[in-house]
C-alpha cells in the first residue's frame, strides 16, 4: 500500500497524502566513522513516521540532517517536490520545517509565552524601526502572533503557567513547552527528537495524546524517534529501523515487529 | 496595600502586554516622568547638574546600550570606551563641519556611525563566545583610542590633540560651551534619555528582542527555530553601539565640553559601564538606570559623608570606593546576577501580597 502515490487511508480513517519528505541515499561520515549509510526513506503528508532503533543507531542523526543541523556528504534531501539545496537551520525552519531536542533546549532566562512566540519569529517581519515606535504596526503583529501562540497554551493546557520563567517548571512541563514553540511555527513537518524520554507513564500518555490530537487537529506530519517501544507501536502510521547507520526496516508497525533483522538487532542475534 | 493586582483585568493582548500592567505602577511612572520634566529643571543648580544628573542621564544611555548588548543579547563586550570615543569625535567632526545642523540630528548622526563602527567589530562574534569575545571587544577598545590620539584629521590638527565643543544653540538656547544654563543641558539630555530608554523597552519586548534573548540563552535551538544567527548578534551590536554613540557624543558636547581620549574613554569607562549593568541588573531596562544612578551616586555620596562629615583624608574616600564597588561587583555576580533589577522585582512581588501574604 506505500506504492500509492496519492496517498491513502489508514485503518482508523484519516487521510495519508502523497509524498512531502524523501531521503535519498543519506549519507553522513564523522572523520572515519560512518554515522549514516546509504538510508533512503520517505515521509507523507498527515502520516506519523517514526524512526527507531537501538543506540547509537544513527537516529538523531538522520533527524540532525532533516533539520539542517549536518550536511550529508552523499544523498539528497527533496523536500515539497524539490531537491533541498544544502542550508543553514535556520533556513530549514522558515521552509516549515519545526523540532524538538532530545535534551530539552528552551531559553531558560524567558517566560513560557516569550518561549511560544519565539516560535512565530519566522512570521513576524515588521521592521526595527516600525519596532522601535511599536504603536501601530508592531503591536498589530505582535497581537495577531499572539493569538496563534495563545491557541497552542490552549491546546497543550499550560495556560496557567504562561508567564513562569522556564526555569522554574518541572521536565515534564518544559517538553510540552518546547512542543508548544515547535507548534507555534505551525509547521508542515514537526521533528520530535524522544519527545517522552525520562517521562513517567502518565506524562507518557499525556504526550501521546497531545502528539495525536497535534496530527490529528492540525494535520501535522509528524516524524518522531522514540525508544519506548509500547508508544512507537501504538501512535505511527509507519516506522524506520536503523541499526549501526543502516536501514534494516520499513513499514508498518505489524511489518517491522515481524521483520527479522530488526528482531535480531533488537534481542540480540547468537553468533556461531 | 496600595500596590495589587486585584481589579486591574486586562481584557485584550496589547493591554496585558504594556509595559506597566499594574495601575499603580502606571501613575508611578507617570509621576516620575513628571518631576524628572517638570519640577527638577526649576530646581537645579550647576553643582546638582554636573555632579549628578548629566552623567546619570549619559550613562544610563550607555548602560541602555551596553545592556541590549551584554544583558539581551549575551555577547560580552568590553569596548563602550571606544564606542563612546567614535559617538564624541563624529559629534565633534559633525559639529565643525556643518555648523548650522541641529544638534538633535548631529547626535543621531553620530550615533549612526557608531552603530556602522559596532557592528565592524562585532562581525568576530559570529565565531567566538564569551570570553573569547570580550577579548576581541578590547581590541576595538584600544585601536579606536589610538586612532583618535595618532590621526590628526580626528582632532582637526588641534595642537593640543584634545577636541573641545563649539557653542551651539537649540531653540535658541545655548547647550554647547561655556556658557550653558543648568536646565538647558539637563533638558536636552533628558530628551534623549527618554527617547532611548522607550526605543529599548520597545525593541526589546517585540520580536528583535525575542530573537536576542534566543541567541543569548541558547543559541542553537534559536537556530533551529528560524532565527539568523549572524543578523541577529549584527543588529545588537548595532543597536547597542547607537546608544553609546550617543551617550558619547553627550558625553564630549554637554557634558564635558573639551576631552582628551585616553584619558576620558579609556578601558576604565568600558569597565565603569559594565559594571553599571552588572550591579543594576542585565536584561532589564530599568537596570540600566538603576546601575547608571547607583555607580554615578556613590562617588557623591561617600565624599559627602566621608570628606564633609568625617573630615577622612580625600584620597582614602577615593579608594574606598573603589573597595566598595569591587566588593558590591562580587557580591552581585555571587548572590544576585540580575542585580538591583531583580531585588526591585522580588520587592515587587512580595509588595503585592502586602501585607496578608497568605
Amino acid at each position: 500500500m506505500n506504492d500509492l502515490a496519492d496517498g491513502y487511508v489508514t485503518a482508523d480513517g484519516r487521510q495519508i497524502g502523497p509524498v512531502v519528505m524523501e531521503m535519498k541515499n543519506i549519507t553522513l561520515r564523522f572523520g572515519g566513522v560512518e554515522a549514516i549509510k546509504d538510508i533512503s526513506f520517505d515521509i507523507r503528508q498527515g502520516e506519523i513516521r517514526a524512526i527507531i532503533g537501538p543506540n547509537g543507531a544513527g537516529k538523531s542523526s538522520m533527524l540532525n540532517v532533516i533539520s539542517g543541523f549536518y550536511v550529508p556528504q552523499d544523498g539528497e534531501v527533496w523536500y515539497q517536490g524539490s531537491r533541498r539545496p544544502p542550508m543553514k537551520p535556520y533556513e530549514v525552519a522558515q521552509q516549515g520545517i519545526a523540532r524538538t531536542f532530545q535534551n530539552i533546549a528552551l531559553f531558560e532566562g524567558m517566560t513560557v509565552l516569550d518561549n511560544v512566540m519565539t516560535g512565530r519569529l519566522t512570521n513576524m517581519k515588521t521592521g526595527m524601526l516600525w519596532q522601535s515606535i511599536w504603536k501601530g504596526k508592531a503591536e498589530r503583529e505582535e497581537t495577531e502572533n499572539r493569538e496563534v501562540a495563545e491557541k497552542i497554551i490552549d491546546f497543550l493546557e499550560i495556560q496557567a503557567i504562561r508567564k513562569t520563567p522556564v526555569s522554574r517548571l518541572s521536565y515534564g512541563l518544559k517538553k510540552r513547552v518546547e512542543l508548544a514553540r515547535a507548534l507555534a511555527a505551525e509547521p508542515s513537518i514537526l521533528l520530535l527528537d524522544e519527545p517522552m524520554a525520562g517521562m513517567n507513564v502518565e506524562e507518557k500518555e499525556d504526550m501521546s495524546r497531545f502528539i495525536l490530537d497535534v496530527n490529528d487537529e492540525f494535520g501535522t506530519t509528524i516524524a518522531l524517534i522514540e525508544h519506548d517501544m509500547g508508544v512507537v507501536m501504538d501512535l505511527s502510521d509507519r516506522v524506520v529501523v536503523m541499526d549501526y547507520g543502516k536501514k534494516i526496516g520499513d513499514g508498518t508497525p505489524h511489518e517491522v515487529r515481524n521483520n527479522q533483522d530488526v528482531i535480531d538487532a533488537y534481542l540480540g542475534v547468537a553468533h556461531d | 496595600m496600595f500596590y495589587r493586582e486585584a481589579g486591574d483585568f486586562s481584557t485584550s493582548y496589547p493591554e496585558d502586554s504594556q509595559t506597566f500592567p499594574i495601575k499603580f505602577d502606571r501613575y508611578r511612572y507617570y509621576l516620575v516622568l513628571f518631576i524628572a520634566i517638570v519640577v527638577i529643571p526649576f530646581f537645579i543648580n550647576d553643582y546638582w547638574v554636573n555632579s549628578l544628573f548629566l552623567p546619570f542621564l549619559i550613562y544610563a544611555i550607555a548602560a541602555i546600550g551596553l545592556n541590549i548588548l551584554v544583558g539581551y543579547c549575551g555577547q560580552v563586550s568590553l569596548g563602550t570606551g571606544g564606542f563612546m570615543a567614535v559617538g564624541a569625535y563624529a559629534c565633534y567632526k559633525l559639529m565643525t563641519s556643518f555648523p548650522d545642523v541641529s544638534m538633535v540630528i548631529l547626535v543621531l548622526l553620530s550615533g549612526l556611525i557608531t552603530a556602522l563602527v559596532g557592528v565592524i567589530f562585532g562581525l568576530p562574534s559570529l565565531r567566538i563566545k564569551g570570553f573569547y569575545l570580550a577579548v576581541a571587544t578590547l581590541a576595538a577598545q584600544f585601536f579606536l583610542v589610538w586612532l583618535f590620539n595618532r590621526v590628526p584629521w580626528f582632532y582637526n590638527y588641534s595642537a593640543s590633540g584634545q577636541i573641545s565643543a563649539p557653542e551651539r544653540t537649540f531653540f535658541g538656547i545655548e547647550i554647547t560651551g561655556p556658557n550653558t544654563q543648568a536646565w538647558a543641558t539637563y533638558l536636552f539630555c533628558l530628551m534623549f534619555v527618554i527617547a532611548s530608554a522607550y526605543v529599548a523597552r520597545n525593541l526589546t519586548r517585540g520580536s528583535m528582542g525575542r530573537k536576542w534573548m534566543a541567541i543569548r540563552d541558547m543559541d542553537i535551538a534559536a537556530e533551529i527555530i528560524g532565527v539568523n544567527p549572524l543578523r541577529a548578534k549584527l543588529t545588537a551590536f548595532a543597536v547597542s553601539s547607537f546608544f553609546i554613540g550617543i551617550s558619547g557624543a553627550l558625553f564630549f558636547a554637554i557634558y564635558l565640553g573639551a576631552v582628551e581620549v585616553g584619558e576620558v574613554f579609556g578601558i576604565q569607562k568600558s569597565f565603569l559601564v559594565l559594571f553599571m549593568i552588572i550591579i543594576g541588573g542585565l536584561g532589564s531596562i530599568f537596570g540600566s538606570f538603576a546601575g547608571a544612578a547607583f555607580l554615578v551616586l556613590l562617588p557623591v555620596a561617600l565624599k559627602i559623608v566621608g570628606v564633609d562629615w568625617l573630615d577622612w583624608p580625600t584620597d582614602i574616600v577615593a579608594h574606598l570606593q573603589l573597595v566598595i564597588v569591587g566588593g558590591l561587583i562580587i557580591v552581585f555576580l555571587i548572590a544576585e546576577p540580575h542585580g538591583l533589577a531583580q531585588l526591585w522585582r522580588v520587592a515587587k512581588e512580595k509588595l503585592r501580597l502586602w501585607p496578608f501574604p497568605h
